[in-house]
Formats: structure tokens, C-alpha cells, sequence
């Protein structure tokens, strides 16, 4: 197929899920008529009609709880959220019921639908179109949550997302949606959900990340590799998480840094730590640390790069962690 | 576009009152179809009244009680066919039973054991929802996708006075209305949202006026009457099927319990009106209005209870012979595809238990 930015493989994805399968359709604000606000949806309406791809009224909660009614009778939808932080209306439905529901059933009724959005900063944004708010989706139960760092990645979990029997959460880190050109296979193509990559194999320390963090912590590595033989992990599924692939990567360098622009308290990277406390303890050389933004609400964009983890910050992490 | 305005302010009635107000009639309900509606309600208040009793004797959990909205229940229920969608709100936790689900397994749901687990699919009713109003949306989205598909049924969500003011309902009532999906929206006003008076609630002067905002038509009922609320629904399943889309019904009885077992709305209800409206209940009125008409009498009504009282009593010692729940029902159902730690979980959690 060829290279394609992150946002046009997502696009390729929604097209060859839905050529395949009759049962998924895509339902959002601006999905349709405009094909998403960062054109995700562009060409959907037109190809598959306004039943398959459907401009919502203005209600986040509406979309995915309509999208239970709609998985009750047998279609797969994909709901776009518009950005990260007007997810959180959906966030009802998501933990009351999204999560649930099958458990409730005694399992015989799945909950197929897939939930997108943008996420994260760095783009100039207003308020709220900066979050990272992937910790309220990994904490909920019933809920799976994968992030795509690359174009190649966003096809394939966004396909294995649609395709997984789950409710599937997919963020999609939209700095990078037009900043990169990048192979992607062309027709069907599937990441599985719960398997990490190794975007750059190393031997002294393993920067964890996933999404945005991952291009920024290939930059880091590259700055330390006069001193130091970097790994980096792009873990790709928060969850399931690819347990074995950290382990493996604590074991094989015995020093770990955490990074997610996510605030601190409670993100993803505590998960992370906790799991290496628990199982890589023997294997570590010294502490493990979390590169992250901070425990303040996401600043306005003229001090965002302020709050943002950069490669000098996670440079400092991996040189204390070098010379423990 | 439906003609929405106005919004019906007069309550819809049939049943009269046996003096000056005459009795009514619904077109096409035979006696056999009377009677039907009867056992409904007789089953709902038995339901009911047993399932208090067992809270009290510690043998379900906490419940919430639905005496005198049997009429709402049963009256909208008759009006639907079986391809039609019911999603529950607790207070209609028993509706099931009317499309046969057992006894034992809405009072298992009670009892907080996962034999109270059902398949919607199975009876067309959704699960219980507890979270006021978050189903109004899975109504809509059900039926917007009966709709898709060309498929026949329409869904019917339940929920009460108070859920009219929470954002899933508006969310739910607009998709509804947006996708023109075949959507009943049955609220049954009773007056009260646990402690909180309707017109602490709500500025509107009839929850049917809400309907017009969403270019909604709507009816307003007796709740305690059935044979408005059956006839009230059967227009509102009509004009779903025609592809008129959704319709609000607002139902209006008065709550003469405790919203739940453990409730006490002493510190807050008007104990006078209580008495009034349970003297004016709607099994009871429904009988006396059968009786009118001739076709229910003693021996009937004694054998129409006792088969109720039966099910209740077999269904009671089915849930409680259900073995205990095996812990391992903490992770099977989560997930169609769980991840590696349920297993490690549970192995590690039947070592510690011993199992």
C-alpha cells in the first residue's frame, strides 16, 4: 500500500473493516458529512452511506450508550470520541455498563464495539483537546486499550480492536496523525491486542512507553547512545499488557524508565512499576522511574512543552538510573 | 414530522369508578385478553408482596418494591408483541416473568447470586439497570438498529419521575427521536425519587411537556388504570412500527411504599395521601372494574392468586437451593477473551481458600 500517515492508516483501516464486515459501522460527532474533524472518517459516508456512517447528535454519552442498544442488535460499532478529554461524558456508560454488561448476561451476550479518539498534546490546542486519559480506561474493568505509535500499528490494532469480542478502547496519539509517513500493509492487516514491539533493542536500559512517548523516547535513546545502549519498548496494548515482552527487557537491562505524558499519580507507569516490584525485583539494578507529566491540570499550549515529558527530561532519568 | 404539541395534560382513563365516573372500553380486548391482564397484575403484586416478605426474612437482599405500578407494568407489557425489546429499570425487575423468565431467577438477581444471570436475547429483556436512566439509551440504540436491519420490534425503556432529570435520559430521548427509532419511553411518575418530591424534580408542568422538546409526541395516563396504559402503549407500538418513531408516556401513580426495603419514608412522605391511594390501588381497582363487567369472580380470583402465590413459592426454593457461587464466576464472564491473570488469580485465590 505503500506509506501513510497515522491518520490515513486509520482511515485504511475503517475502510477494509468495514468492506469485510456488514455489522461494523462508525457513529460520531462529524464522522460523517466532514469525515471526522481530522478527516479519520473521510470517504466512509460516501463509500458505505449514512446508515454505516453516522453523524450523531452531540452527546457523548448518547453515542456509546446507543452503541450498547445497537451491539444488542448485532452491529459492531466504532464510536469516535472527537478528542481525548470530551470522552469523559462517555465515561458513564463506559463504567456502568460498557464493562459490565456481558459479566452481567453470565457471558452470553458480547459487547463487540470499538471506541477511538485523539489523545494527548503538543499540538497548540484550547484547553481540553490535550489530555491523556488512558488510566480511566485501563482502570475499568471489561475493557481492553491499545495505543498505536505508528501508521503500520494504528491499522492493525484499530483492525484487531473492531474484530476483538471485547469492548476495545483505541487512542490514537494525534500529534503524530500527519507528522510522519510510514509503510502500512496494504488490504487486511492485524495487530494483536496484548503484544508489545521492540521499536529499538538495547542492552543497559529499557525506556517503556507507548504512543507519543515512544517516537519521543527513540529521540532520547538516540541522544544516549554515545554513553549508553538504549532499548525501547512500545508496549502498543495497555491491556492486556505484554507482560512477558517488559519482564523480559527488565531482565535483559535491569534498569527501567517509565515514560507517559499522562499526570503522575496513579497513571499507567505506577501499573508498570508495581508489576516490575513484583516480578523483576532481582533483576533491576536500581530504581525504576517514571518520566510523566505532572499532577497539575493540562496547562495552556504556551507552557504545554513545560508539562510535556521531553527527551532531555527522560535523558536526566536515564543518566541517574545509568550512574545509580 | 409528528404532531407533538400540545402535550396531553388530562390523564387517559377507562376504568371508572363503579358510581359517578362510567367504565370504558379498549377496542379489541376480549375477555380472554381481560382476564390475561389480570393474572399479569396478580403475578406482579404477588411478585411483589412476597419479595418483602423475604427481605424481611433475610431471604433476598435489598429490594425495591413496585406495589401499585403492577398496572403500569402489565398494562404496557400487554401491549407489545414478543419481538419487543423491555429494558428494566429496577423497579420492574419482575417484567421478565410476564415473558416466562422464572421466578428464581429475578429473585436470584435479588439474593445477589449470578443465578439471577439471564440472556437478554432469550426473552427479549434486558438486564436490570441499576444506574438511573443509562438504559434509555440502550433502548434507543436497540431500536434505532431493528430499524437499520428492517427488522420488526421496537424497544420500550421503563424508568421513573426522577430519571427525566438526568443527562442519559435527554441523551437517550433525543437519539431516539433523532434516528426516528421505534422507542417507547414509559416513565412511571410516582411522585417521588426516594425522598425528592417531583416538584423539587422538575419546573415542568407535566413530564409529558418534556417530550415536545424532543419533537417527541407523548400521552398522559392514569398509571393506576391498566387499561390506559395498555391502550396508551399499544398507539405508541403502532406508531413505532409505522416508522413514526418514539413516543413518551408518562404514567402517573403515587408511590405508597418505601422506594426500597431499606428505605423509611416516614421522615419524609404524606402518611394521609398514602392511605388515600392504597384505597384506591390499581389490582384493586382493576377487579372491581371486571367485576362490573362480569367476567372475574370470587372462585377466579382466588385460583388466579393461588397459581401466583404457587410460582412464588417454587421459585424461592429454587434460588435458595442454588448451590453457592463458585468464585471462578468472578472471572469467566468478564471477558470473551480474559487476559492471563484470571487464571493466575483464581488458582492463587482457590489455594488461600482452600478449594
Amino acid at each position: 500500500m505503500g506509506e501513510l500517515l497515522l491518520v490515513e492508516a486509520v482511515n485504511d483501516a475503517l475502510h477494509v473493516e468495514m468492506e469485510r464486515d456488514s455489522s461494523v459501522m462508525v457513529m460520531g460527532e462529524d464522522v460523517g458529512r466532514a469525515g471526522g474533524v481530522f478527516r479519520a472518517t473521510a470517504g466512509l459516508r460516501d463509500r458505505f452511506g449514512a446508515d454505516r456512517c453516522v453523524d450523531t447528535p452531540l452527546a457523548e454519552a448518547g453515542i456509546l450508550g446507543s452503541a450498547v442498544g445497537l451491539c444488542m442488535a448485532g452491529f459492531r460499532p466504532v464510536c469516535e470520541m472527537q478528542y481525548d478529554a470530551f470522552s469523559y461524558p462517555c465515561l458513564d456508560q463506559l463504567i456502568t455498563h460498557v464493562g459490565r454488561y456481558r459479566w452481567r448476561t453470565g457471558g452470553k451476550m458480547a459487547f463487540p464495539l470499538t471506541i477511538r479518539m485523539p489523545y494527548g498534546g503538543g499540538v497548540r490546542a484550547p484547553e481540553l483537546h490535550d489530555d491523556s486519559p488512558e488510566t480511566y480506561y485501563v482502570h475499568t474493568p471489561g475493557i481492553k486499550v491499545a495505543i498505536p505509535s505508528t501508521p503500520a500499528d494504528a491499522k492493525g490494532l484499530l483492525a484487531a480492536a473492531i474484530r476483538d469480542p471485547d469492548p476495545v478502547v483505541v487512542l490514537e496519539p494525534k500529534v503524530h496523525y500527519r507528522s510522519e509517513r510510514a509503510e502500512v500493509p496494504e488490504g487486511e492487516h492485524i495487530v494483536p491486542l496484548g503484544q508489545a514491539r521492540l521499536a529499538r533493542e538495547g542492552d543497559d536500559l529499557t525506556l517503556v512507553a507507548y504512543g507519543a512517548m515512544v517516537p519521543l523516547c527513540e529521540k532520547a535513546a538516540e541522544e544516549l547512545a554515545p554513553e549508553a545502549s538504549v532499548e525501547v519498548l512500545d508496549l502498543r496494548s495497555l491491556k492486556p499488557l505484554d507482560e512477558a515482552a517488559l519482564l523480559a527487557s527488565a531482565a535483559k537491562t535491569g534498569r527501567v524508565v517509565l515514560v507517559q505524558e499522562a499526570p503522575r499519580t496513579c497513571g499507567y507507569a505506577a501499573e508498570l512499576a508495581a508489576v516490575l516490584a513484583e516480578k523483576a525485583l532481582l533483576d533491576l539494578r536500581g530504581p525504576v522511574l517514571r518520566v510523566t507529566g505532572y499532577d497539575v491540570p493540562y496547562p495552556y499550549w504556551q507552557i504545554e512543552d513545560a508539562y510535556m515529558p521531553s527527551v532531555a527530561r527522560v535523558v536526566d532519568a536515564a543518566r541517574k538510573l545509568l550512574t545509580f | 414530522m409528528a404532531q407533538v404539541l400540545p402535550a396531553e395534560r388530562d390523564l387517559r382513563r377507562v376504568i371508572g369508578d363503579g358510581e359517578s365516573v362510567p367504565d370504558g372500553e379498549v377496542d379489541g380486548l376480549a375477555e380472554d385478553d381481560l382476564l390475561a391482564l389480570y393474572r399479569s397484575l396478580v403475578l406482579l403484586r404477588t411478585y411483589d408482596e412476597r419479595s418483602v416478605v423475604y427481605h424481611r426474612q433475610g431471604r433476598i437482599g435489598t429490594y425495591a418494591i413496585f406495589w401499585n405500578h403492577e398496572a403500569i407494568q402489565a398494562g404496557s407489557f400487554h401491549a407489545l408483541d414478543d419481538d419487543d425489546w423491555i429494558f428494566p429499570s429496577y423497579r420492574e425487575s419482575a417484567i421478565g416473568l410476564l415473558r416466562g423468565m422464572p421466578a428464581a431467577t429475578v429473585l436470584s438477581w435479588w439474593r445477589g447470586h449470578p443465578s439471577g444471570w439471564w440472556n437478554p436475547a432469550d426473552y427479549n429483556v434486558a438486564s436490570i439497570c441499576v444506574p438511573i436512566a443509562t438504559h434509555v439509551p440502550h433502548a434507543a440504540g436497540l431500536a434505532w438498529g431493528k430499524k437499520l436491519k428492517g427488522e420488526p420490534g421496537c424497544a420500550i425503556a421503563y424508568f421513573g419521575d426522577g430519571a427525566t432529570s438526568e443527562g442519559s435520559f435527554h441523551e437517550g430521548a433525543n437519539f431516539a427521536a433523532v434516528m426516528q427509532a421505534p422507542a417507547i419511553l414509559l416513565c412511571n411518575n410516582n411522585g417521588w425519587a426516594i425522598s425528592t418530591p417531583i416538584t423539587a424534580q422538575t419546573r415542568a408542568q407535566t413530564l409529558a411537556d418534556k417530550a415536545i422538546g424532543y419533537g417527541m409526541p407523548a400521552a398522559r395516563v392514569d398509571g393506576a388504570d391498566v387499561l390506559a396504559v395498555y391502550e396508551a402503549t399499544r398507539e405508541a407500538v403502532e406508531r413505532a412500527r409505522a416508522g413514526g418513531g418514539p413516543t413518551f408516556i408518562e404514567a402517573c401513580t403515587y408511590r405508597c411504599a418505601p422506594h426500597a426495603t431499606a428505605d423509611d419514608p416516614s421522615v419524609y412522605i404524606d402518611a394521609e395521601r398514602v392511605e388515600q391511594e392504597r384505597a384506591n390501588e390499581c389490582v384493586g381497582r382493576y377487579e372491581r372494574y371486571l367485576q362490573r363487567q362480569g367476567v372475574l369472580d370470587d372462585a377466579l380470583m382466588g385460583e388466579v392468586k393461588a397459581e401466583a402465590a404457587d410460582v412464588m413459592r417454587a421459585g424461592i426454593a429454587a434460588a435458595e437451593a442454588e448451590p453457592p457461587a463458585d468464585p471462578a464466576l468472578l472471572f469467566e464472564h468478564a471477558l470473551v477473551d480474559p487476559p492471563d491473570s484470571y487464571s493466575t488469580d483464581l488458582a492463587e485465590l482457590r489455594r488461600i481458600l482452600g478449594g
